[in-house]
């Protein structure tokens, strides 16, 4: 077996692994230390495959971005007197042994590649330029209409996460009671 | 130099998202289901990115950007949702909202 394969499957399982581990914890917190491990675990997967830029980008904006969205809401749901208690009980030592081996496996995957680098066939890689060129080219509708999709994620998000106005809410009751 | 076979990165890309399907129709969190989204969201880029490096086009990569960008949407106004219910029924149980039919 090859170099690399021996790498891909190693990638693949602790994808795999972590995604399971992920879907089975009871505690939300837990559940996002493998999600962070099993997207970082896809990321090298994605270099493998010779999309080093996908792979920058799923680590800067999944395992970045979005997980410190779920990270915020997680800990926003939680703000009873007993959250200091359940912080550090959710981030206990044994807490983190399964999320950071699985780190440490993909780093020591990262550096054995970053060492062989000549290994890894050049010709095969997708390089960012031939994707911002495509992306710039037959692609830009398709760009715009991310944009609009983007901001209308966040207009709605800002709706909907607007505090709760009481005022607001009985005036609706009355229209109710009136209709 | 053998490549990565495509059947592999597919097939791992397929149980990728039947456990994101599973963790979305098992978990009542709310918050594990949109876990379990972002699980197939990233299962499906995964897809993309295999196709795109079988044949070397960077079309794979580009659509993995726009499952990223609908992933990101998607989390924003989900977590959203998620905030105003905890406000409204003081729980993360979504069978609670299922008084919401019809």
């Amino acid at each position: 077996m090859s170099f690399e394969l021996i790498l891909f499957y190693t990638a693949s399982a602790a994808a795999l692994f972590a995604t399971v581990m992920t879907i089975t914890r009871l505690n939300a917190a837990h559940a996002l230390l493998y999600l962070i491990a099993s997207l970082l675990a896809v990321a090298v997967l994605f270099y493998l495959m010779g999309a080093p830029f996908a792979a920058g980008l799923e680590v800067i904006i999944y395992a970045g971005a979005i997980m410190v969205l779920f990270v915020f809401v997680i800990m926003m749901l939680n703000m009873g007197q007993q959250t200091v208690e359940q912080e550090r009980q959710w981030l206990s030592l044994g807490i983190w042994i399964g999320p950071s081996i699985i780190c440490l496996i993909l780093l020591a995957e990262v550096v054995t590649l970053l060492v062989n680098d000549e290994r890894i066939a050049g010709a095969r890689i997708v390089s960012p330029k031939m994707v911002g060129a495509l992306l710039y080219g037959p692609y830009l509708l398709a760009v715009e209409l991310a944009s609009m999709l983007l901001l209308a994620g966040l207009v709605g998000a800002y709706h909907l996460a607007r505090p709760l106005n009481e005022s607001h809410l009985h005036e609706n009751d009355e229209k109710a009671d009136e209709e | 130099m053998i490549s990565i076979p495509v059947e592999h990165g597919l097939l791992l890309a397929t149980i990728l998202f039947c456990l994101g399907l599973l963790g979305v129709l098992v978990r009542r969190n709310i918050i594990f289901v949109l876990m379990s989204m972002e699980i197939m969201f990233n299962a499906v880029g995964l897809a993309f990115i295999s196709g795109g490096s079988r044949w070397h086009q960077a079309d794979g990569q580009i659509m993995f950007m726009l499952v990223l960008t609908l992933a990101a949407a998607e989390v924003a106004v989900g977590l959203a949702l998620v905030l105003q219910l905890y406000k409204r029924f003081k729980t993360v149980d979504i069978d609670i909202v299922s008084e919401m039919k019809g």
